[in-house]
């Protein structure tokens, strides 16, 4: 045998491994990929080998290849193949392929669901370990879905090195399974206290990515980590924690205050910089949050500042990068304390690091004022000259630009600069950024009419010398802003000085060698430059001069008429009929100015960029609806090329249903959109108003360079440098004025004590040169209000949006059961499963969790020896899994009490107003201590409504506090002493011996009998199906089906499809897409003698009267010589039983129900019933999912809630084998039937 | 969340590739040359933090970097991971390197890609940081290493004899990476524990 492997081996070693395939392709540095084609053809020869240690070799050069670019995923089901291997070594070169190139479009990573499930059970740890590393890149959401309770059980594992592995790899679980979030959550929790510094970090660092997207779900946690920041040494997790902090206190700022001493002192005694950082990082959000409220923080943020200007002074210029980003933060909140290190952040701009540079620069942005404004852009215009390459230069510009606009021109005083800045700008060489510049200049035009005048003139300026911009060839990006220009000087050409001047400039021939969309404007202006130049001279009664415009008109615009643009041609053809027209009518002397004036006349106001989206629709206009009825679904299918077609991925199989019908449909969407696009009469949303002119093709402009190496200085045009000392000039002249003033005002009001205004050189005096009108953007009439965020509606995250402090419902277990085929099976545990529907269990639930168990035992497909094991297996998992269990019913007994987030609510109140160490109460929040559970929170919520806001002082002892509440407690106790029914309330557990019911299940009696829910559905010779019926409590409209399948042939059963006919009220619900009559596939197959639960979810519209459905279930019958079609009929019969969810009720809300009167009687008597009173209730409770309020003797009261709210109330009496029956219902019919369901549950025994 | 592993030498020849992210292998190629683009060009003594990957998620995302002789490590990482952090895994990562090929130099990242995967799989799990203490870091891979070899047991032997045969003839002289020669300066981190 040993030889047989050793001469295999031998034939092997002559195989190119990896190193040989590298070597290989360094020695054919001339013809690599020839070279790597031959080697392709080897490894696809190597992997149609049998023998596995060569499969798995070759899947290991792929592994190479592909990270040379090629695509290997030709070999996706032999990289399963080896994964499958049973020999580490193998299995981990194939779980490292699998991870570098399987993907969720990867259709083999179906198969390795069982292989990855056996792995990860694997004794050997390093199994489990590669497995879980694997998943962990390639984990779909079918994968997650059927294998996060098997992670989930690897949470508790004995060794650290797999729980740590498990904890990391439940985030990727929860991306693509956010189901399992709710479940999982309070084992996550309960890893942040692991022993083991590995698993509490991997824990902390998952909860701190869930955080991060949705903190606000995570507030409840805050207690536990300030614990853990205070208490821990490793500075990854205090990073990591540090960091969550930063994101949870902008949504509660009483703990940035709890948080700011631990954090200034971290800061003051950690030696490592990182840690500092962050902590520096959260103080500032702490501040920023805080901001409003407290005003004795500046020492915090001097010391941040502080901390920071080392860093930004630091030689280390990873230091100083950061340094940077932190301040930048501050800036937000106080730029008054930033704002005194500009010096250090100006000599920031000439550091030879470009990130750097960039950094300093978001920092100037929030750093001017009105006063610094036009020294820090002269700076910045300084390092535009000096400035090498394009894009940092570009960088700049666009900085500037940002930084003169914002906030609607704020810190602008003289505008007459700001437009020689911008006309400064345009002689940029090749920059890409002309639309921005000619977008300022528009805006400004339009919106401060003050500065028109001045701005016509520096256009018409600019007009004039136009070859200067476009220089040598017209494809420069600068030129865009010759459409600024063109556009101001025909829209406020009454400010032209010589509009001759400017029209014979815009009609020049080079004009044409521009690009369309900016001749188009020059056509159209010069036209509006002609009614200018018109009417000018028609007041002068020179008709001339205005003939010789027309002329020069008619001789230049042919030239525009040839344009190869339409638009151009369009408009030139136009307006030169127009001109001849209009030279005729000035041959005739007739006076047509005024008319021509006309065509260009009133005022074109700013639109704001909003604008177009807060347009409210209008009351009964439905966007969405079809105009006309929509071709049906065949016919456009049809119509369709068929390109898109053969680009179609084929269908893999029926459980993809739903996705592949999202791709489709998303696919249609596609299709739509670009048939708009097309559409010449489809409007669509336009960008912005400012962008408007912008026509498509701008940005694609090639950017080619100037070569202009003398720095342009354009006859008639004002430098800005002169701006800023005019303006330095009248700001001292204004400053002599006002203290003149105030030298005034000083002497009337010496005496009474009054202030001196601070600091010689506030805000608020600069005045602005000249009196700025600037017109705010107009918005459409009643716009809506609201700031609509734009939030990524495939963001995976916001799925993880889910209110963690609920109580778990039963429905949200993680599924266990459902897609896991069970192939193997010894007949003994066969037994086993036939049984359960007899078996003894209270709840539901339990016998889910005894099925779990089965499973469990299942996997074990093993003979005798590994019994042992199983029974140890059992014990081991006992308290694992009764824990859920536990915590449902702890928290269900929190849901009578008071809504739950209350209750945390109040916990978390309770932590941040007082003493730093977490108290008790805290521990609540943990599931472990169920009893404790069932106290404290109740009491805490009680007194909630009695003290509306923890409006306390910070420096209210804790102990006062609970003080408080305990005699709260006692009060409500007494309050209850009085009422006239007097028992134990069942959340007083406190007070002594409990013998009242909980949660409909009833303890400390004899044992009850075996009872089922589970009813037959229909039985042929092959299958076997029971069904039970469950509403739903999160949808009012939903009931669950759960069928469990039974194969009671010795063939294999497959290919089951399970469908119902639909009556108007109940519906099956069937994936997006599937037609209403179409059947859904059950999502397993059964070999012979399993069986397999199932759920379906139905809707209905009413739940008064219970209703039968007719349904089929098809299936293929596959013995080993034939394969046959069978089908069952079966009718589904919905109670109304069904319907009710077993709602717990406190006593005082069930009498304050009764006597609201809102409710309607009727009574019920069972004769010859003799079973024991608690065994009634039992039977009522189980059957029918009712609870017990209260209990005395031989009378109880029940309650029972319908999945549509409504109240059903029970007062159920017994004497001498005869019940009665009170019932109360707000819905007589409902409670007609359940009564009639009663009676049948109750003549059956 | 670290979105993205890279190594590759002086000359863009990518060395090692994680991506926790689905991309085609042209996008990651793609991704690999312009990430090089943008490293290279930067000098020696500028800050090892840059933004504007483009092509990997976009703006929220930072490379972090380190240039070690011939060879760039590169981490493209998320606004969630601390910047000195991520700087500082790298080190442990290039030291524990260092100890897994005992003084490791660029042939060893070349011809043991696969090993670089199984050193890097002990630290970073589907981008988020599993281990960041060294010595448990190469206990793992050790205790998995010794594994492989018992498994491959005698079966193993002439196939290793053949490979340390080919290995005599390798033309190049190894070249070192120089770990601890060059000193780099990490801000008085003191590594994590």
């Amino acid at each position: 045998m040993a030889l047989k492997i050793v001469k295999g081996s031998i034939d092997r070693m002559f195989d190119k491994n990896l190193q040989d395939l590298v070597r290989g392709i360094r020695n054919h540095k001339e013809d690599e990929a020839k070279y790597i084609s031959t080697c392709i053809d080897e490894i696809k020869q190597e992997l149609k080998q049998d023998n596995i240690a060569v499969k798995a070799n070759a899947v290991c050069k792929l592994t190479y290849l592909q990270m040379l670019g090629y695509d290997v995923s030709w070999a996706a089901f032999n990289i399963v193949e080896v994964m499958s291997s049973s020999k580490f070594t193998y299995k981990r070169i194939g779980y490292l392929a699998a991870s570098q190139c399987f993907h969720e479009g990867t259709d083999v990573i179906m198969l390795t669901t069982n292989q990855i499930r056996k792995d990860l059970s694997s004794p050997n740890q390093y199994d489990t370990g590669v497995a879980l590393t694997g998943l962990s890149c390639f984990v779909t959401p079918d994968l997650a879905r059927d294998l996060a309770n098997d992670i989930m059980t690897l949470m508790s594992h004995t060794k650290p090195y797999i729980r740590k592995k498990a904890v990391l790899i439940m985030y990727k679980v929860f991306l693509k399974y956010p189901e399992s979030l709710r479940p999982a959550f309070p084992r996550l929790k309960e890893k942040l206290e692991d022993p083991d510094p590995g698993v509490q970090s991997a824990a902390v660092n998952v909860i701190c990515e869930l955080a991060r997207r949705n903190p606000k779900n995570y507030l409840s946690l805050a207690p536990l980590f300030f614990k853990l920041m205070t208490s821990s040494t490793n500075n990854w997790v205090l990073i990591k924690i540090i960091k969550l902090f930063g994101a949870l206190t902008p949504l509660e700022p009483r703990l940035g205050k709890k948080l700011i001493e631990p954090l200034t002192n971290l800061i003051h005694s950690t030696s490592a910089m990182s840690l500092l950082y962050e902590c520096v990082n959260t103080v500032i959000a702490v501040l920023i949050s805080l901001s409003s409220g407290m005003p004795n923080h500046s020492a915090s943020i001097q010391l941040c500042v502080q901390k920071l200007r080392i860093l930004i002074e630091d030689s280390d210029q990873n230091l100083k990068y950061l340094g940077l980003l932190a301040m930048s933060k501050i800036l937000k909140t106080h730029p008054k304390s930033v704002q005194s290190h500009k010096d250090l952040i100006l000599q920031c701009l000439d550091d030879k690091d470009e990130s750097i540079r960039l950094r300093a620069l978001d920092l100037l942005y929030g750093m001017v004022s009105k006063k610094n404004l036009m020294e820090i852009v002269k700076k910045l215009m300084l390092h535009v000259d000096k400035a090498e390459g394009t894009t940092y230069r570009d960088e700049l510009l666009t900085k500037i630009i940002d930084i003169c606009s914002q906030s609607n021109y704020q810190y602008i005083t003289n505008f007459e600069w700001y437009i020689s800045i911008l006309v400064e700008l345009t002689r940029l060489e090749g920059t890409r950024h002309g639309h921005l510049i000619a977008s300022q200049m528009l805006d400004v035009a339009i919106r401060v009419k003050a500065i028109r005048g001045f701005a016509v003139a520096q256009m018409a300026t600019l007009l004039d010398n136009a070859h200067l911009l476009t220089g040598n060839t017209q494809r420069n990006g600068i030129c865009e802003v010759l459409y600024a220009a063109a556009w101001i000087c025909g829209e406020f050409s009454e400010h032209l000085e010589d509009p001759m001047q400017t029209l014979e400039a815009m009609l020049r021939p080079k004009v044409a060698t521009l690009p369309g969309h900016i001749q188009a404007v020059y056509v159209q202006n010069a036209a509006k430059l002609f009614a200018t130049v018109l009417q000018k001279h028609e007041g002068e009664t020179d008709s001339q001069a205005a003939q010789e415009t027309s002329q020069l008109l008619i001789e230049r615009l042919p030239l525009f008429v040839q344009s190869a643009n339409l638009e151009v041609q369009e408009r030139a053809s136009c307006i030169l009929q127009l001109v001849k027209y209009i030279q005729k009518l000035q041959q005739k002397n007739v006076e047509v100015a005024e008319e021509v004036t006309a065509l260009f006349a009133g005022e074109l106001n700013p639109v704001a960029p909003k604008a177009q989206k807060k347009v409210p629709i209008p009351e009964g206009l439905d966007l969405d609806a079809w105009i006309n009825e929509p071709p049906s679904e065949s016919e456009s299918e049809d119509e369709k090329p068929k390109a898109v077609f053969a680009k179609e991925e084929p269908k893999h199989s029926r459980s993809r249903h739903t996705e592949v019908d999202e791709k489709e449909l998303a696919r249609r969407r596609e299709v739509r959109k670009q048939e708009q696009a097309n559409n010449p009469f489809y409007i669509k949303a336009s960008p912005s108003s400012q962008k408007v002119y912008d026509a498509p093709g701008v940005e694609h402009i090639p950017v080619v360079q100037i070569d202009l190496s003398v720095p342009l200085k354009v006859p008639g045009m004002p430098m800005s440098d002169q701006y800023v000392k005019l303006e330095e000039e009248r700001r001292q002249k204004e400053k002599a004025e006002k203290k003149k003033k105030e030298k005034k005002k000083k002497r009337e009001k010496r005496g009474k004590g009054r202030k001196a205004d601070s600091g010689p050189e506030s805000e608020e005096d600069i005045t602005p040169a000249h009196h700025v009108d600037i017109v705010t953007e107009e918005m459409p009439e009643n716009a809506l209000p609201s700031d609509d965020d734009d939030k990524d509606p495939n963001d995976p995250h916001k799925a993880l949006d889910i209110d963690l402090d609920k109580p778990l419902a039963d429905s949200e277990k993680l599924p266990v059961r459902t897609h896991r085929p069970e192939v193997l099976k010894s007949p003994a545990e066969d037994r086993d499963n036939e049984s359960i529907p007899q078996e003894s269990k209270k709840k539901s639930s339990k016998e889910k969790k005894e099925k779990k168990k089965d499973k469990e035992k299942d996997r074990k497909r093993s003979k005798e020896e590994k019994k042992k094991k199983k029974k140890h297996k059992e014990v081991e998992e006992e308290p694992m899994e009764s824990q859920p269990e536990e915590a449902i019913q702890s928290e269900d007994s929190k849901e009578m009490a008071a809504p739950p987030t209350s209750a945390e609510a109040s916990d978390l109140d309770f932590w941040l107003s007082s003493a730093p160490v977490p108290p008790t109460a805290q521990e609540v929040t943990a599931p472990s201590s169920a009893a404790a559970v069932d106290t404290s929170p109740v009491a805490a919520a009680e007194s909630e409504p009695d003290e509306p806001k923890d409006t306390e002082p910070e420096d209210t002892k804790s102990s006062k506090h609970k003080k408080k509440k305990q005699k709260k407690e006692k009060e409500e106790k007494e309050k209850k002493k009085k009422k006239r029914h007097h028992h134990h309330h069942h959340h007083h557990s406190d007070g002594g011996g409990e013998d009242s019911v909980q949660n409909g299940t009833v303890e400390d009696e004899e044992p009850l009998p075996p009872m089922s829910n589970y009813s037959l559905l229909a039985e042929n010779s092959y299958i076997k199906m029971v069904y039970d019926i469950q509403g739903n409590h999160q949808d009012e409209s939903k009931v669950v089906v759960s069928v469990i399948f039974e194969n009671k042939s010795d063939s294999f059963l497959k290919s089951m499809e399970f469908n119902v006919l639909d009556s108007l009220n109940s519906k099956l619900q069937r994936p997006e897409g599937a037609g209403p009559h179409d059947g859904l596939t059950v999502p397993f197959q059964l070999p012979p003698g399993v069986s397999n639960e199932a759920r379906f979810v139905f809707s209905v519209q009413s739940i008064v009267m219970p209703q039968k459905l007719k349904g089929t279930l098809t299936f293929i019958v596959k013995s080993e010589e034939s394969s046959t079609h069978e089908k069952l009929d079966f009718k589904l019969h919905f109670t109304c039983t069904s319907y009710l969810i077993t709602t717990p009720c406190y006593s005082d809300a069930y009498a304050k129900l009764l006597e609201s009167g809102d409710l309607k009687g009727s009574s019920l008597r069972l004769e010859g019933v003799n079973m024991p009173f608690h065994h009634l209730l039992a039977r009522i409770c189980f059957h029918h999912h009712f609870s017990v309020v209260e209990r005395i003797d031989s009378c109880a009261s029940m309650y029972s809630r319908s999945i549509q709210g409504h109240h059903v109330c029970l007062l159920v009496k017994t004497s001498d084998q005869t019940v009665s029956i009170d019932a109360k219902c707000d819905e007589p019919s409902l409670l007609g039937n359940v009564l009639d369901e009663i009676k049948q549950t109750f003549s059956k025994c | 969340m670290i979105k993205a592993i890279l190594i590759f030498n002086n000359h863009g020849k990518p060395r090692l590739s994680k991506f926790y992210e689905h991309y085609t292998e042209d996008t990651e190629q793609q991704i690999i040359r312009e990430t090089f683009h943008l490293v290279s060009k930067r000098d020696e003594n500028v800050c090892n933090f840059l933004e504007g990957g483009l092509l990997i998620g976009g703006s929220e995302n930072k490379l972090i970097y380190r240039h070690y002789a011939t060879l760039y490590f590169v981490f493209c990482v998320d606004s969630s991971e601390s910047e000195l952090g991520i700087l500082d895994l790298i080190q442990v990562f290039v030291e524990t390197l260092d100890k897994c090929f005992e003084n490791v130099c660029e042939l060893d990242l070349i011809f043991h890609m696969d090993k670089v995967h199984n050193i890097l799989a002990e630290m970073v799990m589907g981008g988020m940081v599993l281990e960041t203490n060294m010595s448990e870091i190469i206990t793992q891979v050790e205790a998995q290493t010794k594994m492989e070899k018992s498994e491959a047991g005698i079966a193993g032997a002439p196939a290793r004899a053949v490979s340390a045969v080919k290995n005599m003839n390798l033309p190049e002289m190894p070249k070192n990476i120089n770990i601890g020669d060059i000193s780099i300066k990490v801000p008085n981190l003191p590594s994590f524990k």
